[in-house]
């Protein structure tokens, strides 16, 4: 398919670039460490993409209620009864690092 | 000598339950046949023992937990990870007597159209190895068609099972979202992640499908079908009302010779008595896409937040717990989760949620309402299930627009929690061509039924031609 074709599928419609800081940002807020290079590699994608999936705001959907799940069913309700789980020794078993029944990790650094 | 290019998991039980095989030497012949194949096409990232037993083998995308069996989602940050539970779906297959063959190849945590996205290396088509097998599922997908397993387990959010399939020459399931657990499975999206069957028959799909489906105490978006998978063997389709969606039919990008396939395959449909007649989708094809790369990665940016390198997987090597977490993210992760995560979060974040998720989500109802009025109508919607065949490998690894594209005629009933069966129809340039048939929410059977009458009557021989 052409890239011709994808511009008519995702229309282009006018959105505000993501610049460098905003990026940055974003990528604290999704913990990655980018790399230079990867950084400016993915700002170009990613304002592509968002260029792209930006057209949803062509559509006046004011009255339209959103769906976050496809199927109708409401609360699935249990009896409170204990079941079997996994042992603290399973739950640890993939640890990159333990100390007894804790998980370890360097200290310090915000969240 | 047991052919593993042509048995189908129907007649591989019949011959074991005749004791005409062993269980044993089923799966060697399998294993055999891996040996012989898979350094070439790739399909497997880890092999198993022959548990013993006389069941059925069978293959797992490698989104799928196996208890003690490493479970990769394609991704280095699960590298060595070694589920401690089996998911439910894996635990009804052992019930069932099923092996587990090994874990196939998939685009990494399932992103992706062709498994290039892999963190260990892409996969190959069988029908020409310079050529993708599609994705996410293309390892399961190219397995079942060389013959290194009679049947598979795939998943799809966007058309992870279907476009593999239709791209392999098999038949592939999206099932009705809800009906088979996603417990114990590597969570994408989880509104859209559904389990589902790749096989060579459509009656051996439905009959994994009836192992796999049902409520789930474990997942909670999980309903009881409401009512039993049947076997499909009528040859005809007389009574049945087949909608062909124009946006669906004549998208900007369908190969022509997709495009000649697939309305040769809907005159046959007339041929066997359906009442075939045009319809729209107006909006779900040019705004499913958008909507798809919204939500998609809205939940994958909250899903993906747990590999932090605390509890299992990779961990960078960091003097303090923040450089640990984004070190051990930006090594673990390939390229397209990134990009989805970035997307995601951005979408979600404060003085956006509204302009984009938001917005997305009611684009989701609009979706569902275009396709809820057509059942009112028809019984079942037909169209490609992929825009083009098999493409050369690295083809669209440079421009990740081009391949989202790939989902253009599969996301929009996946947003609308709909079933979705891939048949192969014939061939285009020497490759397969898929047929896609979705249906209301639990009308598999309905699917089923149209699909294996469809398939007698093309008679397309799913053995790709340089392995005959």
């Amino acid at each position: 398919m052409s890239g011709a074709a994808g511009e008519r599928v995702f229309a282009r419609i006018g959105v505000v670039a993501i610049d460098r800081e905003q990026l940055l940002h974003v990528a604290h807020l999704a913990r990655l460490e980018l790399r230079e290079g990867e950084l400016e590699r993915l700002q170009g994608q990613l304002n592509d993409i968002l260029e792209a999936v930006s057209k949803v705001s062509e559509l006046d959907l004011s009255d339209v209620p959103p769906t976050s799940h496809p199927l109708d069913v409401a609360n699935v309700w249990e009896d409170d009864e204990p079941r079997p789980c996994l042992t603290a020794e399973e739950a640890l078993a993939n640890a990159p690092e333990r100390e007894g029944d804790f998980f370890k990790v360097p200290p310090g650094g915000a969240a | 000598m047991i052919d593993t290019l042509r048995l189908t998991a129907e007649e591989a039980k019949r011959l074991l339950e005749a004791r005409e095989i062993s269980g044993a030497e089923l799966f060697a012949a399998y294993r055999a046949a891996i040996d012989d194949r898979d350094e070439e096409l790739h399909c497997y990232l880890h092999l198993c023992d022959d548990p013993g037993g006389d069941g059925l083998p069978i293959a797992l995308k490698d989104v799928i937990g196996t208890k003690g069996i490493p479970t990769t989602a394609g991704s280095k940050i699960l590298d060595g990870y070694l589920p401690v539970y089996d998911s439910t779906v894996v635990e009804r297959l052992k019930a069932h007597g099923l092996r587990i063959l090994g874990k196939t190849n998939t685009d990494e945590f399932a992103m992706g159209s062709s498994t290039e996205n892999s963190a260990f290396g892409p996969s190959h088509n069988p029908w020409d190895p310079s050529r993708v097998p599609g994705g996410s599922g293309g390892g399961s997908a190219a397995a079942v068609t060389a013959g290194l397993a009679p049947w598979a387990l795939g998943s799809d959010t966007g058309g992870s099972i279907k476009q593999p399939s239709a791209l392999c020459g098999n038949v592939g399931l999206r099932p009705t979202y809800g009906t088979v657990s996603r417990y114990g499975i590597v969570a994408f999206a989880s509104s859209l992640d559904q389990v589902g069957p790749v096989a060579r028959t459509v009656r051996d799909c439905a009959f994994l499908y009836s192992i796999i489906a049902g409520r789930d105490r474990s997942d909670t978006t999980t309903v009881e079908l409401p009512q039993p998978v049947e076997l499909p063997h009528a040859e005809d389709v007389r009574g049945l009302r087949i909608g062909v969606p124009r946006e669906l039919n004549e998208a900007d990008g369908i190969e022509p010779g997709v495009a000649a396939a697939v309305q040769a395959a809907i005159a046959r449909l007339e041929e066997l008595g359906a009442e075939v007649g045009e319809c729209s989708l107006p909006l779900s094809v040019e705004y499913g896409l958008p909507c798809y790369y919204l939500i998609a990665p809205a939940e994958a940016s909250a899903n993906l937040a747990r590999y932090d390198g605390v509890r299992y997987g990779y961990r960078a090597a960091a003097e303090e717990r923040l450089e640990m977490y984004e070190r051990t993210r930006e090594e673990g992760f390939g390229d397209e989760p990134k990009r989805r995560i970035m997307v995601g979060t951005y979408a979600l974040s404060a003085g956006y949620y509204d302009a984009y998720y938001g917005q997305a989500q009611k684009v989701r109802t609009v979706i569902k309402r275009e396709h809820d009025a057509l059942f009112e109508t028809f019984d079942a919607l037909v169209s490609p299930t992929s825009p083009c065949v098999a493409f050369p490998l690295g083809a669209r690894t440079a421009d990740p627009i081009a391949m989202y594209l790939c989902d253009l005629l599969t996301i929009p009933s996946c947003m609308a929690g709909l079933p979705g069966l891939n048949v192969p129809c014939g061939l285009s340039e020497g490759l397969p061509v898929g047929l896609q048939l979705i249906g209301p929410q639990f009308a598999e059977n309905t699917l089923f039924r149209i699909g294996h009458a469809l398939e007698q009557a093309i008679g397309f021989d799913p053995v790709p031609e340089r392995l005959r």
